[in-house]
């Protein structure tokens, strides 16, 4: 067997390489916006000659591939797509260029950015990501359900009121559950919802000295409160439920009402997909009379990693994709009901999107009212609303997510899970150093 | 002539056969189905065996979406590239194993296997790094090489087992006839290592194939692996699961043919020497 045409052929067939003009290597995740985006890209090639190499990962797929490129100073890519936890943590590490054209750009107005993602993505005033789409999170539920409860949905309700619609609506016979929520462990599942509602109730992750809170009443209220709720009116095995299976269970007519993200209001009134697209009304995430309400903030964005050797190409197109021509363009294209919400103050304002998206007005509403710079009802020393801004949150918070999914499916105590949560996140903070 | 089992036994031993094969076989059964069923369909609280409404919609989506034919043409060269390569450093060293064997042969060969012990993700930083710095980050010729040194163990060992069984008198002869050790590997011993050579190829362009951690991480679009292309069809939000088995499918298709009419050659490779 003659092995060295085998070789040279192996070896031609490796050597092949790509050529390169000037090209942008974007990393983005499989959401439909950015599907979007991806599809009328071909126009800002039009426009300025740079090729753009997309490079579409599911989120802890990207996660993975953009923090390992973004920490080793890889330049595997131009752009970025981070969220709010991601920007201001990198920020601080000198990994991402500031948006600084882009701020001083008159034309693309950076003062039209809804000022709490902005806030969400900037360090000491300096913007370093820019928002492509931005969400909250509200209250989804069935106005016919709510109805024949003889209830009716406030616009911006309390827990008190939640619990009472969950268990009005609650139809065990005929398989119709009052309320679904995430359970699924994870610090971006069961712990986004968690934390935000916890805000409601007062709690908080840490005091100001970074000491865990769990022993806390106000987060044994949290914990009382949603593991009752969805014991007597939450779907079986909602412990592995995230986004995904509740917006299924949702769109079948399985649930009353549902809280999770804003983004999510477009497909549940969308007939193609929704049994129930006409009967959905919105309402803000519920409150306790505390000042807070249990609502998340967060923004799929666009950002430059320092090791970029194509900034200016770069800032080019984060200004393409995320200025108000782009939604124009997508409105043209798609129709307004299209068009990447959360992001910008003069789409809310303007009437052709107010009729096109019902969601629009309680949408921009969630987003307001969520404050990560001051997440909570008594002070903290960290920023984010439904996630810690340190790098070791993903950890801690997968840690204590992954205990609260044990107590929704019943295999440990409300009391036992918080006390080794505070026990966990105690010993991990300790070896971070947070605490001496 | 042995004596045949009971009918009863036979029939009970292939209803099991097949009910494990089909088992086994269910999950890509169900990913089939699903790349034809709609979005809704696929994710409908009640789920369906066969496609209500029968589409190719998926497909044209995946395509439209993304180039499967680079993916596919990534996958080909690497899987290949990097067997073909590791054959080539693979075959002296098994040689050297199995005909001219050292005091610390075993314990390099466990070594070898060793390294396969560890997690990937344990030197992914080093690795990245060291491909920065040599500029091999998505680039074919990098994912081939890392791919070479993933299977190379593995290679090692299935050659090594092979040559153990080839017997040492043949080569001796071939050296008394006269041939140095180039001609004794070359026209000697692999003519009669075909077959498990080719079944080691085969078994190595598959696990190359499938592999999907580090064609992932080291890959940004120019040089990423239908593994990758999948990757980009999963969403933790909005409906996916058509589009994504429909991707999948697509994904597994040449391999699954390489390995449907290759099967003998890889059962062969996967239990040779395990009966004497």
């Amino acid at each position: 067997m003659k092995l060295t045409p085998l070789f040279v052929g192996a070896m031609t067939l490796a050597l092949v390489g790509s050529a390169s003009a000037q090209t942008l290597t974007i990393a983005t995740v499989n959401n439909g916006d950015m599907i979007r985006m991806q599809g009328l890209s071909s126009a800002f090639t039009e426009e300025t000659g740079i090729e753009l190499n997309w490079v579409v990962l599911e989120e802890n797929t990207l996660r993975q591939n953009v923090t390992t490129d973004i920490a080793t100073n890889g330049g595997q890519y131009d752009i970025m797509t981070i969220g709010t936890y991601e920007a201001p943590i990198w920020a601080k590490q000198g990994w991402l260029k500031p948006l600084d054209a882009l701020s001083a750009d008159s034309e693309y107005d950076v003062d039209d950015i809804l000022p709490a993602i902005r806030g969400g993505l900037s360090l000491d005033s300096k913007l370093y990501a820019a928002p492509f789409y931005g969400e909250s999170s509200f209250i989804m539920y069935r106005t016919d359900l709510m109805e024949k409860a003889g209830l009716e949905m406030p616009d911006a309700p309390t827990w008190e009121f939640i619990g009472e619609a969950a268990r009005a609506m609650t139809d065990r016979a005929n398989d119709i559950n009052g309320i679904c929520l995430r359970g699924k462990a994870g610090w971006g599942e069961n712990m986004a919802f968690l934390t935000a509602m916890s805000n409601s109730f007062g709690a908080r992750w840490f005091d100001e000295n970074w000491v865990p809170q769990f022993d806390s009443p106000q987060w044994k209220e949290t914990l009382d409160t949603y593991l009752s709720l969805m014991a007597d009116a939450g779907p079986a095995g909602a412990s592995s439920n995230g986004f995904n299976e509740n917006l299924t269970l949702f769109q079948q007519g399985k649930c009353g009402m549902w809280i999770d993200a804003t983004v999510a209001a477009s497909f549940v009134t969308n007939p193609d997909d929704s049994t129930v697209a006409d009967q959905v009304g919105f309402a803000q995430a519920p409150d306790n009379g505390l000042g807070k309400r249990g609502n998340w903030l967060w923004a799929w964005s666009l950002a430059i990693p320092a090791s970029s050797q194509n900034a200016e190409a770069a800032e080019q197109f984060i200004g393409w994709a995320t200025d108000k021509a782009y939604l124009d363009l997508v409105a043209a294209q798609d129709g307004w009901a299209n068009v990447p919400p959360g992001t910008r103050t003069s789409l809310y304002e303007n009437p052709e999107y107010q009729a096109a998206a019902p969601f629009a007005e309680m949408t921009l509403a969630s987003i307001n009212s969520a404050d990560p710079n001051n997440p909570t009802v008594d002070p903290v020393p960290y920023t984010g609303v439904q996630f810690v801004a340190i790098p070791e949150f993903a950890g801690i918070g997968t840690n204590v997510g992954q205990l609260f999914s044990a107590a929704l499916a019943g295999q440990m105590s409300a009391d036992d899970a918080l006390a080794q949560a505070q026990d966990a996140t105690t010993r991990d903070m300790t070896r971070a150093g947070y605490i001496k | 002539m042995a004596r045949r089992a009971p009918i009863q036994t036979r029939i009970g031993f292939t209803v099991l056969a097949w009910a494990i094969a089909l088992l086994l076989f269910s999950p890509i059964l169900w990913t089939i189905l699903t790349a034809f069923k709609t979005e809704a369909e696929a994710i409908a609280a009640q789920p369906t065996f066969f496609p209500q409404t029968f589409t190719l919609e998926n497909f044209g989506a995946v395509q439209d979406r993304s180039d499967y034919f680079k993916h596919a043409t990534n996958s080909i060269i690497v899987s290949l590239g990097s067997t073909l390569l590791g054959l080539i450093i693979a075959i002296p060293a098994a040689w050297s194993m199995a005909f001219a064997p050292s005091k610390r042969t075993k314990d390099i060969l466990m070594w070898m296997l060793s390294t396969k012990m560890m997690p990937a993700v344990g030197v992914l930083i080093p690795i990245y790094l060291i491909f920065r710095d040599l500029r091999l980050l998505d680039t074919v010729h990098g994912l081939t090489l890392i791919m070479t040194l993933i299977n190379l163990p593995i290679i090692v060992w299935m050659l090594y087992t092979y040559f153990k069984e080839i017997p040492v008198d043949i080569l001796e002869a071939a050296r008394m006839d006269g041939a140095e050790l180039w001609n004794e590997i070359t026209h000697v011993l692999v003519p009669m290592a075909v077959p498990g050579i080719a079944s080691t190829l085969l078994l190595n362009v598959i696990l190359a194939w499938n592999e999907a951690f580090w064609t992932i991480t080291l890959t940004s679009g120019r040089a990423g692996t239908l593994t990758a292309f999948i990757s980009s069809f999963s969403s933790p939000q909005g409906l996916f699961l058509a589009k994504l088995s429909a991707a999948s499918l697509l994904a597994i298709a040449p391999i699954l043919l390489l390995g449907w009419f290759s099967q003998k050659q890889l059962v062969r490779g996967l239990t040779f020497g395990a009966v004497k």
